[in-house]
């Protein structure tokens, strides 16, 4: 007896995202630095041509890696290799859907391709993580597809104070939300500018209906427990590892204290002797429109 | 009523979780050796693989669940779950070495099916179950059995995705992000623990 197959459904796409829970999603640019981060017990590798904090320096226009940078960290590894578009650029995603990226991450640390619109994501195989300022701006995603979320944070700083920032306005939206009264939602929804359909689910379970990551400054096994017991599912570090004096090292204590994130006696075990962290910028001092937190809406 | 741990290292803890809580149970997260103390049944979750034997290793909980398991723990592991259980541990075009807690005669293939563009969701003939279960199929693995102890109780084209080997449950799919405990209660009632 043989049963219909049904690839790349929302259920494989939000389930994937499920299981990286309490992990940490490294980015990395070399195949060399794809292994270490999975010997360090990373859930997943960012493939990336320059990590934010050197996209910063450098400048210009930032857009998907070369294929071959990609192709070479996902013969390196086993554990999943995502990869970033530009917001909008639905085909920089096609294209990376057919090098059979494991996630897409249409992030706002790329030059965006399209100043209104975000790609339609229901219509890839291939599940898709969006960076997120609040509730509504996740929802947002959430309608056009995108199968996990993460905080914007501020990349490439080293400085965690916008990824709290931003984890603490989604949070508190849905604490907000679930206390309401069944009537306040539609009114709620139109402030929002998100799906009344989204808002009652919310209402209805606390939480979002996808995976919520935090990612945008994370230097530190502090700052990833920190981002854990301030009730996000796991961590993205970018520049945070391979920016700092031993990658090796901090690499496995961020994921030791992801895994352990409310035992301090561990953080502080962890955070021992691990060299320099990454130098990091004081958000105040970025120009305006330094700010990639700014990108998409 | 009966204590049933899961796993918690990474990965899909909380849909076991739930789906386990839902039957009854007392549902502990085991993140060191002591929770393991006055367990009646184990989950390992999916995740991935080569996170989760690092952080049992580094937590010290590598040996004294293999001995649980030895000592006839009943185990049920989905996805990476059962990669840890198998004995060999292999995967689909990288030539890797993975250890592994050897409890059942089971080669695992991992990431089997190809990247996750092809992951998929498929009904399966489950044995013991009498309609079919909705396997949802994440980077999953093949199982191979290497032994004739290793019962294969579901299959898809591919190959073995639902074994056991007495008190041992191996899954590639995911019955943890289904609304179907029926592979849950299954494993459950034929480890001896009565719902409440």
């Amino acid at each position: 007896m043989s049963f219909t197959r049904d690839e790349g459904g929302w259920e494989v796409k939000s389930g994937h995202a499920e299981m990286l829970k309490g992990g940490v999603i490294m980015d990395v640019v070399t195949a060399r630095q794809a292994e270490i981060a999975q010997a360090a017990g990373a859930v997943a590798v960012m493939a990336l041509e320059r990590v934010p904090a050197d996209i910063r320096v450098q400048g210009g226009v930032a857009r998907m890696s070369d294929p071959d940078v990609i192709t070479a960290i996902q013969k390196a590894v086993t554990i999943p290799v995502m990869a970033k578009c530009r917001i909008g650029h639905f085909v920089e995603a096609q294209v990376l859907e057919a090098l059979e990226i494991d996630f897409v991450d249409e992030s706002e640390v790329l030059t965006p391709a399209d100043e209104k619109h975000h790609v339609n994501k229901h219509s890839f195989k291939v599940p898709f993580v969006c960076g997120a300022v609040n509730l509504g701006e996740a929802l947002r995603r959430i309608a056009e597809g995108a199968a996990m979320i993460r905080t914007k944070g501020e990349a490439g700083t080293g400085n965690v104070v916008e990824a709290v920032r931003h984890a603490r306005q989604v949070l508190g939206d849905i604490r907000r939300i679930q206390s309401m009264r069944e009537e306040e939602l539609m009114s709620e929804a139109k402030a929002m500018g998100a799906p009344y359909d989204l808002i009652r689910f919310v209402h209805q379970n606390g939480k979002l209906p996808v995976v919520n990551f935090a990612a945008g400054g994370i230097a530190t096994p502090a700052d990833a427990a920190l981002m854990m017991q301030l009730g996000m599912d796991g961590v993205f570090v970018g520049s945070g590892i391979f920016k700092s004096g031993n990658p090796e090292k901090r690499a496995r204590a961020i994921v030791e204290a992801v895994s352990r994130f409310d035992q301090p006696g561990i953080i502080a075990e962890v955070s021992r002797g691990l060299g320099e962290a990454m130098v990091g910028i004081n958000i105040s001092t970025l120009s305006e429109e330094d700010r990639l937190a700014h990108r998409g809406w | 009523m009966a204590r049933v741990g899961v796993l918690a290292l990474q990965g899909g803890v909380s849909e076991h979780c739930a789906m386990l809580s839902s039957l009854g149970h007392n549902v502990v997260s085991i993140r060191e050796p002591g929770g393991l103390a006055g367990v009646s049944a184990l989950v390992i979750p999916g995740g991935e693989s080569t996170a989760m034997i690092l952080l049992l290793k580094r937590w010290r909980l590598f040996e004294p669940l293999g001995n649980a398991i030895r000592n006839d723990l009943p185990v049920l592991g989905t996805c990476a779950g059962a990669v840890l259980l198998s004995r060999e541990v292999t995967e689909r075009e990288h030539p890797i070495y993975q250890e592994s807690l050897c409890a059942a005669d089971v080669r695992a293939e991992r990431n089997s099916f190809g990247r996750q563009v092809a992951s998929f969701r498929q009904d399966v003939s489950i044995t013991g179950l009498e309609t079919p279960f909705p396997g949802v199929f994440i980077r999953a693995p093949l199982l191979h059995p290497l032994g004739p102890g290793a019962i294969v109780l579901a299959s898809v084209e591919e190959g073995a995705v639902f074994i056991r080997q007495g008190s041992v449950w191996l899954s590639s799919f995911h019955p943890e992000l289904t609304r179907d405990d029926r592979v849950h209660r299954m494993f459950l009632k034929e480890s001896g623990i009565a719902g409440p």
